[in-house]
């Protein structure tokens, strides 16, 4: 027994001896405009792995550095990474490095190449936190990387057109990232996930980007939380990925002729929880989705809350507020494999005798106008025309056009409410 | 002429049937502001209500009024007076006293709860529609002598233009819709004054964008300098038209 501990200690002892070797081995660089080591890329080309790098504030003209060992590269008082718009600034190519409190600023765009201000490839365990990107074709690009932190950005880009702009946060082939805390603007996806599973992104802001503020395709196991997607020209796009969670974000003011809130398009097994949707044009478009769970949604001003396709199959709306938007739910066909339960219309006309909150009558969100403008687009000329309302009207008493099975057989008579995490931005 | 409108004019201010429809405008854009929190809603709101209320109110009054006073119109004939200029005053001072009260009727509540620039169009098109409903009246009253039929025919006006031409051109666009018929609809537009003036109020509110295609078209028409322009010469060749047509019949009219 005795021996047993004395062993212990003795590793213990070693473990211990060797962390210290380890810690008097990782050197410290330090760069400074008037220190012996002037240049970013030098410094990373003399470091040995686990060094720390320590960068002074200044502009460091400098482009395609490259890290192929774990070190630690930390700006004080905000040094400038001047790409001078030629090729790529950071370039990561091996795991545990650490990038902290610079700013990346003028990339070069590329008709060719995807040049990026930070570049993660093929590397783990990378942290990136702080930074500021200015003014970059593509700001954080992280392909076949793993388990990466982004905290922290700001991607500010500078884009004029689609073509002409990259992604701020550009996922490829990646797993177990998280992208937190991070502001972006001004390129065309403000978060882009291609082939990215597993990871968390919270407490993002994505806002005026020239086409969508998050964008993913086969992109399985996602997280989304208290994100917040704002006036982007096209809202937020996803497609075919399975299994994500979406919950407490907001989408607002996606307004336009082809923008939308949020547009699912062969998404499903997911859940779109506790969000708002505030004044887009359509706050969610569903086509070819199939069970989704959406529930305790706010849709508050939207042209339309809902569109959702008949090729939709299985998906289930529940406890949302429909409030003040212009038409609640809009669809293509006849057939309705959808439901619809206990939500709260503020164009709900009926009546509650037993007082349980819920409505006696069953509720029909779909008008005969909606059904009309969706088959004939022109006839939107005549909204809010007395002949519409009047059509509306009789549609409601005696239903012929709308399909029959889209209706909410129990709708809440309040506004229903909900815990709601603060967000934080 | 102008003491024509003057005489007219204070004729109408007797009746006080404009001062009812004053206070019955002021009531409901008050009550529609107080009611809804939002301005902008309200504004919408007031918009629906505007285009059934004005034109039938406008149809019928002048309707009504033209019926009343054939007998000093008659009288004035006897005098050395221009029949051309007895009709264009009994226009002017109808036209002019009923937009007075719509303007103090929805101008005084949208100046306090929030004037914009969506809020001028709305009186701006609640102008226009009152001038060319009350031009409709006059055709519809020169065209017989009698009275209920006049009024008959006026009232076919507007159910005409407020429900059944809406109504026929949503089953057009319905049976068409293979076909593209954006720039169709907008001629049809052109052709009812009351769906002008809606769509020149909608566009300024935002809408658009729920138009897809045809709010981008409509936008593009109707929501530039030169599109407002265009639709209210539109609205003044709706003034004119039954105007100038009922005033030629009145002038050659056997009275």
């Amino acid at each position: 027994m005795t021996d047993h501990i004395k062993h212990s200690t003795t590793y213990i002892g070693i473990a211990f001896l060797l962390l210290l070797c380890s810690i008097a081995q990782a050197g410290t660089i330090k760069v400074c405009p008037t220190c012996p080591e002037k240049s970013v890329s030098k410094a990373v080309a003399n470091a040995k792995a686990g060094d720390k790098i320590l960068v002074d504030g200044g502009v460091y003209k400098e482009n395609t550095i490259e890290i192929n060992k774990p070190v630690s590269l930390i700006g004080i008082n905000n040094p400038v990474l001047d790409g001078q718009y030629k090729g790529e600034i950071l370039t990561i190519r091996s795991s545990h490095v650490f990038v902290k409190g610079f700013t990346f600023r003028n990339v070069e765009v590329s008709y060719l190449s995807d040049f990026a201000a930070i570049r993660v490839a093929e590397a783990s365990h990378v942290k990136i936190i702080n930074n500021k990107v200015q003014d970059a074709f593509f700001g954080i690009y992280l392909q076949r990387a793993d388990s990466c932190v982004v905290q922290g950005n700001r991607v500010k880009g500078n884009g004029k057109t689609e073509t002409s702009a990259g992604n701020a946060i550009h996922l490829w082939y990646c797993n177990a990232i998280t992208v937190k805390d991070n502001k972006v603007s001004g390129h065309r996806d403000g978060i882009y996930f291609e082939f990215a599973t597993n990871s968390h992104i919270e407490n993002n802001l994505s806002q005026n980007n020239l086409r969508y503020g998050l964008h993913f395709m086969f992109s399985d196991g996602n997280v989304y939380k208290h994100n917040t997607f704002r006036q982007n020209g096209a809202g937020v796009a996803v497609m075919y990925t399975k299994n994500i969670l979406m919950e407490n974000n907001l989408f607002e003011n996606n307004w336009g002729a082809a923008a939308y809130g949020l547009l699912l398009k062969d998404i499903s097994r997911s859940v779109i929880r506790n969000n708002t949707f505030k004044r887009n044009t359509t706050g969610i478009y569903l086509e070819g989705s199939s069970k989704l769970d959406v529930e305790q949604n706010d849709f508050l001003n939207n042209g339309w809350a809902i569109r959702l396709l008949a090729n939709c199959t299985e998906d289930t709306f529940r406890l949302n507020n429909f409030i003040a938007n212009s038409f609640d739910v809009a669809t293509n066909g006849n057939v309705m494999l959808n439901q619809f339960s206990g939500n709260h219309w503020d164009k709900y006309h009926g009546y509650d005798i037993n007082k349980d909150q819920v409505g006696d009558v069953p509720y029909r969100p779909v008008s005969l106008y909606s059904m009309l403008v969706e088959r004939v687009p022109s006839s939107v000329m005549f909204m809010r025309s007395f002949i519409v309302n009047l059509m509306d009207r009789i549609e409601k008493v005696i239903p012929s056009v709308i399909p029959e099975q889209l209706v909410d057989a129990s709708p809440s008579m309040k506004k229903i409410s909900y815990d709601r995490d603060k967000k934080s931005v | 002429m102008k003491t024509i409108i003057k005489h007219v004019l204070y004729d109408i201010l007797r009746s006080r049937i404009v001062l009812a429809y004053t206070v019955f405008m002021l009531v409901l854009a008050f009550g529609l502001f107080n009611l809804e929190g939002d301005p902008a809603k309200s504004l919408l709101s007031l918009l629906n209500v505007v285009l059934l209320v004005v034109p039938l109110i406008s149809i019928v009054f002048a309707t009504t009024h033209f019926y009343n006073s054939y007998e000093f119109m008659e009288l004035l004939m006897a005098q050395p007076v221009n029949r051309k200029k007895i009709f264009l005053s009994e226009y002017l001072a109808v036209a002019l006293s009923l937009s007075a009260a719509y303007v103090v009727g929805i101008g005084v509540p949208v100046l306090l709860y929030g004037a914009n620039a969506t809020a001028l169009f709305l009186l701006a098109v609640g102008v226009g529609i009152t001038f060319v409903f009350v031009a409709l009246a006059f055709l519809a009253s020169v065209v017989t002598r009698d009275k209920a039929k006049g009024i008959g025919v006026a009232l076919l006006l507007w159910v005409y233009f407020a429900l059944i031409y809406d109504g026929i051109v949503i089953f057009i666009l319905y049976f068409f819709s293979e076909y593209p018929l954006e720039k169709a609809s907008l001629a049809m537009i052109a052709l009812n004054p009351i769906d002008l003036g809606r769509i020149v109020v909608m566009l300024n509110l935002d809408v658009s964008a729920l138009m897809g295609y045809t709010g981008a078209l409509y936008k593009s028409m109707f929501g530039s300098g030169t599109g407002v322009a265009i639709s209210f010469g539109i609205l003044l060749l709706w003034v004119l038209f039954p105007l100038l047509t009922s005033k030629r019949i009145f002038s050659k009219k056997d009275i």
